[in-house]
């Protein structure tokens, strides 16, 4: 299963922050994988399609082009703010 | 030593931590970062800081890994807070220290610069106005940058 996760103002605009996900058919990269998010609606498809919008895999920044087995942490999260 | 905690912290107990048994130290630099009470001309009454919870202390010890490589250090310690923090509080601590200043002036400033932009940390402020996420600054990037010439 995918764990998905998603932080701050994404958090927000979706109304979740974790979900687990059997990987769909057909998504073997990241950026299939938020085209096929983005099809759950309007507030999907606006919020993962910021300006600046980072992905990790495993915990590691990721390009979109990053394949999926299935079995990956994926976090979805704007520009980040600490320090 | 790097740690993402809710509550206060110490800096003399810090600053002892970093001066303890080892007499080839020459140099011990600390930053603490503060919760402002202003931002983009509005008050910030509050500020709520999340973060992504294990990817966070990688990142900061890649960062720590990267200083390392870079310049000759003793030891580093990170502590950042998150959760609800009100004006003048402490949000942020970074320690080095390294046998000469030059290196852990360099190294201290490198670890804020990176942190602010790659730490997954997200401010989201309260104002009068109410809630709103902070913005990431194109003069962090800026300042991490520079490190790359």
């Amino acid at each position: 299963m995918l764990k998905l996760l998603f932080f701050a103002r994404l958090r927000e605009d979706l109304g979740t922050h974790e979900e687990t996900l059997e990987l769909p058919e057909g998504v073997t990269s990241v950026a299939a994988l938020r085209e096929f998010l983005c099809r759950r609606g309007d507030n999907w498809q606006t919020a993962l399609h910021r300006p600046g919008l980072f992905v990790a895999v495993g915990q590691q920044v990721a390009g979109w082009e990053t394949p999926l087995q299935g079995d990956e942490e994926v976090a979805f999260f704007p520009p980040v703010t600490g320090g | 030593m790097i740690v993402v905690q809710e509550q206060d912290f110490d800096l003399q107990h810090e600053y002892a931590a970093l001066r303890q048994d080892c007499p080839s130290i020459g140099a011990i630099v600390t930053f603490v970062g503060l919760m402002r009470d202003f931002n983009d001309g509005d008050n910030v009454k509050s500020l709520f800081l999340e973060h992504y919870a294990g990817m966070t202390e990688n990142v900061l010890a890649d960062i720590v890994e990267k200083a390392k490589s870079r310049w000759n250090l003793q030891a580093v310690r990170i502590i950042h807070r998150v959760g609800n923090l009100l004006p003048s509080d402490q949000i942020v601590f970074v320690g080095v220290s390294s046998a000469h200043r030059g290196d852990a002036f360099s190294a201290c400033e490198f670890i804020m610069d990176f942190l602010k932009t790659q730490a997954p940390f997200w401010k989201r402020e309260q104002t009068e106005q109410g809630g709103r996420w902070v913005d990431a600054r194109r003069s962090d990037e800026d300042s991490a940058q520079r490190w790359e010439k």
